[in-house]
C-alpha cells in the first residue's frame, strides 16, 4: 500500500495542521510532559505511529525519546484506565477509533479495475483524488490518536499512570495483541450487562442536584450529538459527490473544447479550467467541514459517552453505598456481622465520596473543554468557509469577466 | 409599377387595389395609415428606407398590404393582408425566390407561386426585428441588394413567450393549456401584441406540419419537447406535489424555447402555419400526435432504410465539407450526451445535499437547545440557521443546474438529431439523383438494344422514356444542389446560434454560481462574530 510520511500531503489539508495537532480539544501544553505523534507509517493492514515524548519528569530515563506504537496498544492503554478502580472518578479520555482505510482501499481497487474504460487523464485524475482521500483519512487517524495521548498527558492524575509511562518509554513491542474472538464475546456480554445495569442505576434519583442535572443533561446531549454527527457525515458526503460531479463536468468540457479551435471551443476550455479550480475549492470546503464540524461532533460523542460512563460508575457506587447502608442496618438489627457490614459500608462510602469529589470537577472541566473546543472549531470553520467562498467568488468573477469580454 | 399589374384583387378586397399604389408612390409616409405608403416605391428599385427606422418593419411587407387593398381595419399598423378570417393561407406558397419585379401579388387568390415584390425571401429580410433571445443587433433596412447579402445578420423584433400553464378539465381527459403571447412589429401579423391558448399537442402538431413541409428542403427544424406519459398522468390525476409543479414548469420553459427557436428561423417564421399557431384563436386539434401517426410511422421506416443505404453511400460518395461536419456533429453528440449525464448527476447530488443540509440544520438546532452554555447554545442555533439558509441556496442552485445547464444540453442533443436528419435528407436526394442516373443509363441501353433489334414502335417508347428520365436526372441534380446549398446555409446558421446559445447560457449559469457564493459569504460573515462570542 502507500507509505506516506506525515508531511507530504496535498496542500489542501496541511495548512491547519501545523503546531499542536489537537484540533478538537483545547489543551494546555505543559512543559513537564509533552507528547505528540511525530510520524506515522501506513503498512498494509497496520498503521505505525511514532510517539514522541519530551519530559522533565524524573520518572523517565531521558528527556526526549520516541517509540513506535500500533492502534492495539492504544486500546490496551485505554482499557487499563477503564479497568483501574482508582480512576473510577475520572472521565477516561475516549479511545481513538480504529484506522479504517477499507472504503478508500475499495475505491482504489475499483479504480484499478475500471482503468481500461477511461482515458488516461481521467484515470490519473481519479487516482490522484483517491490518494488525496486516503491521505486525509490517514491524517485524521493520526490526529485522533494524538489527541488521546495529549488528553492523558494533560490529566493531573492519569499522566502519572505507570502503564502510560511504559507505553511512552518502553521501546520494545508491548506484546499486546488484539482481543481474540472469545475476549470480544466477553466484552460484548459485559457491555450488555453494563447497559442493563446502567439503566437501573440511572433510574435511581440522585440527592445531589448537580449530578441529577448532569445526568439528564448528558443523556439528552449525548443523543443529540450522535444524531448531529451522523447527519453531518451524510451532508458532507453529498458535498463531496457534488465536487466529484463538477470534476467530471470539467473533464467533459475539456474534451468538447479540444475538438476544434472555434470560438465556442475556446470558450469551453476556459469554462473547463474554471470548473477545475472551483471543484478543488468545493472539495476543500467539504474536507474542512469534515475536520472542523464532523470530527468535532464525533469526538464529543465519544467524550460525552465517557462522561456518562463516569456518572454510571458514580451511580453504581451510590447504589452500592446505599445497599451497604441497608445491609449495615440489617446487620445491626440482627446484631450479626456488624463489623463486617461496617467495614463494607465504610469502603463503599469512601469510594462513593472519592468518586463524587473528582467527578464534579471532571464534569466541570468537561464543560469548559467542550465550550472551548466548539468555539475554536466553529470560528475556524466560519473563517475557512469564508475564505473558500471568497476564493470561489473571485474565480467566478474573473472568469465571467473574461468570457463576457470575449463575446 | 404595381398599378399596372393585371392581377385579380382578392375577393374581399376592394377595388382600391391599384389606386393606393399609384397614389402612394408619391406620398409622404408619415401618416398613420400610410405607413405603408412611402415604401411602396421600391418595387423595382432600391428599397428606400426613408420612413423606416427600427420600428417600422412594415416597409417590406407593405407592398402586399397595399396591393391586397387591405380592408378598413388597417388603422392599426398591422399585417400585410394575412387576414386569417378568410382562411386562405395567403402566403401558402411563399417561395424562396427573390424577385425584383412587379409585385405580382395575385398569389393571394390564385394560390400560385407568390413572388412578393419586396424580397419576401426565405431569409428574413433583416432590419428591425429582435428575437426573443434578447439579441439586439437591429440594423436599418437596406437596399434590396444589401438585404440579399446580409444573410447572416438576424435581427428580429419578435418576442414569444409561453406562460400561465392552466389545467383544463379533470381526470384523464384533462390537459394543460399554455398561454402563448407574441409581441411583434412584423407587419405580417394582425396585431402588435396578442396571445392565444395552446395545448401541448398543438405544439407537436406545428412541428409535424413544419417537418412535412420543410425537412425535404434540408431545413433544420427545431424539435419540440418530448412527450411524457408519466409526467402528464401525474398532472392529470391532480397530484399537487412539487414534482408535478416541476414537470409543468419544465415543460413550459421547453415549449417557450422551442417556439423561440422556430420564430428565430428565417424561413420557418414565414410559414403560415407558424403564424396561424401564434395568432389564431382556435386551432383544430392536431391529430395523430398521440399515437404513431401514419406520417410518423413512415418516417421511422424511412429512417431505418436510410441507415442501411447510408452505409453503402459513404463509400462511393464524399464531399469533404459535409462529411467533416457530419462527423463533428456525431462526436459532439457523444460528448453532449456524456455531459448531460454528468449534469444530471450533479442535479441529483445537489438535491441530496439540499435534503441532508436541512436535516442537519434541524439536528444542530436540537443540539443547540440541549447545550447549557448560553453563548454556545446561541452559536449553535445560529449555525443551524446558516445551514438552513444553505439549504435554500442549494435548492436554488440545483434549479439553476437543471433549468440552465441540463435543459440546454438536452435541447441541443435533440437539435443535433435534427441536424443529422438534415444531412440524411441530403443523402437521400443524392441517392435519388444517382438512381435516376442509373435508370437513365439502363433506358439508354434498352434503346440501343432496340435499335439493334430494329423495333421501331418500342423504340419510340424507349426514346420517350429516355427523355423523361433525362428530365428527372436534371431535376434531381438541381434538387441536390439546392438542398446542399440550404443544408450548408442552415448548418452555418445553426452553428452560430449554438455558439451564441451556449455562451449566453453558460455565462448565465456562472453568474448564478457567482450569486450563490456571494450569499455564502454573507451568511458566514454574519455567523463569525457569533462564533467568536462564545465564552
Amino acid at each position: 500500500m502507500m507509505q506516506e510520511g506525515l508531511d507530504d500531503g496535498p496542500d489542501f489539508l496541511s495548512e491547519e495542521d501545523r503546531g499542536p495537532r489537537a484540533v478538537n480539544v483545547d489543551l494546555q501544553t505543559d512543559a513537564t510532559l509533552q507528547v505528540d505523534i511525530s510520524d506515522a507509517l501506513s503498512e498494509r493492514d497496520k498503521v505505525k505511529f511514532t510517539v514522541h515524548t519530551k519530559s522533565t519528569l524524573p520518572n523517565f530515563k531521558q528527556n526526549e525519546f520516541s517509540v513506535v506504537r500500533q492502534h492495539e496498544e492504544f486500546i490496551w492503554l485505554h482499557d487499563s484506565f477503564v479497568e483501574n478502580e482508582e480512576y473510577a472518578g475520572y472521565i477516561i479520555p475516549p479511545a481513538p477509533p480504529r484506522p479504517d482505510f477499507d472504503a478508500s482501499r475499495e475505491k482504489l481497487q475499483k479504480l484499478g479495475e475500471g482503468e481500461g474504460s477511461m482515458t488516461k487523464e481521467e484515470f490519473t485524475k481519479m487516482k490522484q483524488e483517491l490518494e488525496a482521500e486516503y491521505l486525509a483519512i490517514f491524517k485524521k487517524t493520526v490526529a485522533m490518536h494524538e489527541v488521546f495521548l495529549c488528553r492523558v498527558a494533560a490529566h493531573p492524575v492519569l499522566r502519572k499512570d505507570m502503564n502510560f509511562h511504559v507505553f511512552l518509554e518502553y521501546n520494545q513491542d508491548l506484546s499486546v495483541r488484539g482481543k481474540n474472538k472469545r475476549e470480544k464475546m466477553e466484552d460484548f456480554f459485559k457491555n450488555v450487562v453494563k447497559s442493563a445495569d446502567g439503566v437501573l442505576v440511572a433510574g435511581v434519583k440522585d440527592v445531589d442536584d448537580f449530578f441529577e442535572h448532569e445526568k439528564t443533561f448528558l443523556l439528552e446531549y449525548h443523543n443529540r450529538v450522535k444524531d448531529a454527527s451522523s447527519k453531518s457525515d451524510r451532508m458532507i458526503r453529498s458535498h463531496k459527490s457534488v465536487a466529484d460531479d463538477i470534476n467530471r463536468i470539467a473533464s467533459t468540457l475539456y474534451t468538447l473544447g479540444t475538438q476544434d479551435s472555434t470560438d465556442v471551443c475556446k470558450f469551453f476550455l476556459k469554462v473547463s479550467e474554471l470548473f477545475e479550480k472551483t471543484r478543488k475549492i468545493e472539495a476543500r470546503v467539504a474536507a474542512d467541514e469534515d475536520l472542523k464540524l464532523a470530527d468535532l461532533l464525533k469526538y464529543y460523542l465519544r467524550e460525552s459517552q465517557a462522561a456518562k460512563d463516569l456518572l454510571y460508575r458514580r451511580g453504581r457506587a451510590l447504589v452500592d453505598y446505599e445497599n451497604a447502608n441497608k445491609a449495615l442496618d440489617k446487620a445491626r438489627a440482627k446484631n450479626k456481622d456488624v463489623l463486617q457490614a461496617e467495614t463494607s459500608q465504610q469502603v463503599c462510602c469512601q469510594k462513593f465520596e472519592k468518586i463524587s469529589e473528582s467527578a464534579k470537577q471532571e464534569l466541570i472541566d468537561f464543560k469548559t473543554r467542550r465550550v472551548a473546543a466548539f468555539r475554536k472549531n466553529l470560528v475556524e470553520l466560519a473563517e475557512l468557509e469564508l475564505k473558500h467562498a471568497k476564493g470561489n467568488l473571485q474565480l467566478l468573477q474573473s472568469c465571467v469577466g473574461v468570457l463576457k469580454g470575449d463575446t | 409599377m404595381a398599378a399596372s399589374s393585371p392581377r385579380n384583387p382578392p375577393p374581399l378586397r376592394g377595388a382600391e387595389n391599384q389606386d393606393p399604389l399609384s397614389e402612394m408612390a408619391d406620398e409622404d409616409s408619415d401618416e398613420g395609415e400610410d405607413i405603408f405608403v412611402g415604401n411602396s416605391n421600391p418595387v423595382a428599385e432600391s428599397f428606400q428606407p426613408d420612413t423606416a427606422n427600427g420600428e417600422e418593419p412594415a416597409d417590406l411587407f407593405s407592398e402586399e398590404e397595399t396591393s391586397t387593398a387591405v380592408n378598413s381595419s388597417i388603422t392599426t399598423f398591422k399585417s400585410n393582408g394575412v387576414h386569417s378570417d378568410n382562411e386562405n393561407d395567403l402566403f401558402a406558397e411563399v417561395s424562396v425566390e427573390l424577385s425584383m419585379e412587379n409585385p405580382s401579388t395575385t398569389a393571394k387568390t390564385s394560390g400560385a407561386e407568390f413572388t412578393p415584390s419586396l424580397t419576401l425571401s426565405a431569409t428574413q429580410p433583416r432590419s428591425m426585428e429582435q428575437v426573443g433571445y434578447n439579441r439586439t443587433s437591429a440594423t436599418q433596412p437596406r437596399s434590396m441588394e444589401q438585404l440579399e447579402e446580409e444573410k447572416d445578420e438576424d435581427s428580429f423584433d419578435m418576442d414569444v413567450a409561453v406562460t400561465n400553464p392552466e389545467k383544463i378539465g379533470d381526470g384523464m381527459n384533462a390537459y394543460m393549456a399554455y398561454k402563448v403571447s407574441t409581441r411583434t412589429t412584423l407587419p405580417m401579423f394582425r396585431n402588435r401584441t396578442f396571445s392565444v391558448w395552446r395545448r401541448f399537442s398543438d405544439f407537436l402538431g406545428l412541428y409535424e406540419k413544419l417537418s412535412v413541409k420543410h425537412s425535404l428542403n434540408g431545413c433544420i427544424i427545431p424539435p419540440p419537447p418530448e412527450k411524457s406519459v408519466v409526467g402528464m398522468t401525474k398532472v392529470k390525476v391532480g397530484k399537487e406535489d412539487s414534482s408535478s409543479a416541476d414537470f409543468v414548469e419544465r415543460r413550459r420553459a421547453a415549449l417557450e424555447r422551442y417556439l423561440q427557436r422556430v420564430v428565430c428561423h428565417p424561413s420557418l417564421l414565414q410559414d403560415p402555419d407558424v403564424r396561424e399557431f401564434l395568432e389564431r384563436d382556435e386551432l383544430p386539434r392536431a391529430v395523430g400526435t398521440h399515437t404513431l401517426s401514419g406520417a410518423g410511422f413512415l418516417k421511422m421506416i424511412n429512417r431505418a432504410s436510410d441507415a442501411v443505404s447510408k452505409m453503402t453511400i459513404k463509400i462511393s460518395y464524399s464531399d469533404a465539407w459535409f462529411d467533416n461536419k457530419l462527423q463533428e456533429v456525431e462526436s459532439e453528440d457523444l460528448q453532449l450526451r456524456k455531459l448531460h449525464a454528468v449534469v444530471d448527476s450533479l442535479v441529483n447530488h445537489r438535491k441530496e445535499l439540499c435534503g441532508n443540509t436541512a436535516v442537519f440544520a434541524k439536528s444542530m438546532a436540537m443540539l443547540g437547545n440541549s447545550e447549557d452554555n448560553t453563548a454556545l447554545s446561541r452559536a449553535l442555533s445560529q449555525l443551524a440557521e446558516v445551514e438552513d439558509k444553505m439549504e435554500t441556496l442549494h435548492q436554488e442552485q440545483a434549479a439553476s443546474d437543471f433549468f440552465i445547464l441540463a435543459e440546454l444540453l438536452a435541447d441541443y442533443i435533440r437539435l443535433l438529431g435534427a441536424v443529422r436528419g438534415c444531412f440524411e435528407q441530403r443523402m437521400k436526394t443524392w441517392q435519388r439523383w444517382q438512381e435516376a442516373q442509373s435508370t437513365l443509363q439502363k433506358k439508354r441501353e434498352v434503346e440501343a438494344k432496340l435499335l439493334w433489334a430494329n423495333k421501331p414502335d418500342k423504340l419510340q417508347q424507349a426514346k420517350e422514356e429516355i427523355t423523361e428520365w433525362e428530365g428527372k436526372v436534371t431535376q434531381y441534380e438541381r434538387d441536390f444542389d439546392r438542398i446542399s446549398v440550404t443544408v450548408r446555409k442552415e448548418f452555418l446558421r445553426f452553428e452560430k446560434e449554438k455558439s451564441k446559445d451556449f455562451k449566453s447560457q453558460i455565462v448565465k449559469y456562472l453568474e448564478s454560481l457567482l450569486q450563490s457564493q456571494q450569499r455564502l459569504v454573507m451568511f458566514w460573515e454574519a455567523f463569525l462574530p457569533e462564533a467568536k462570542a462564545i465564552a
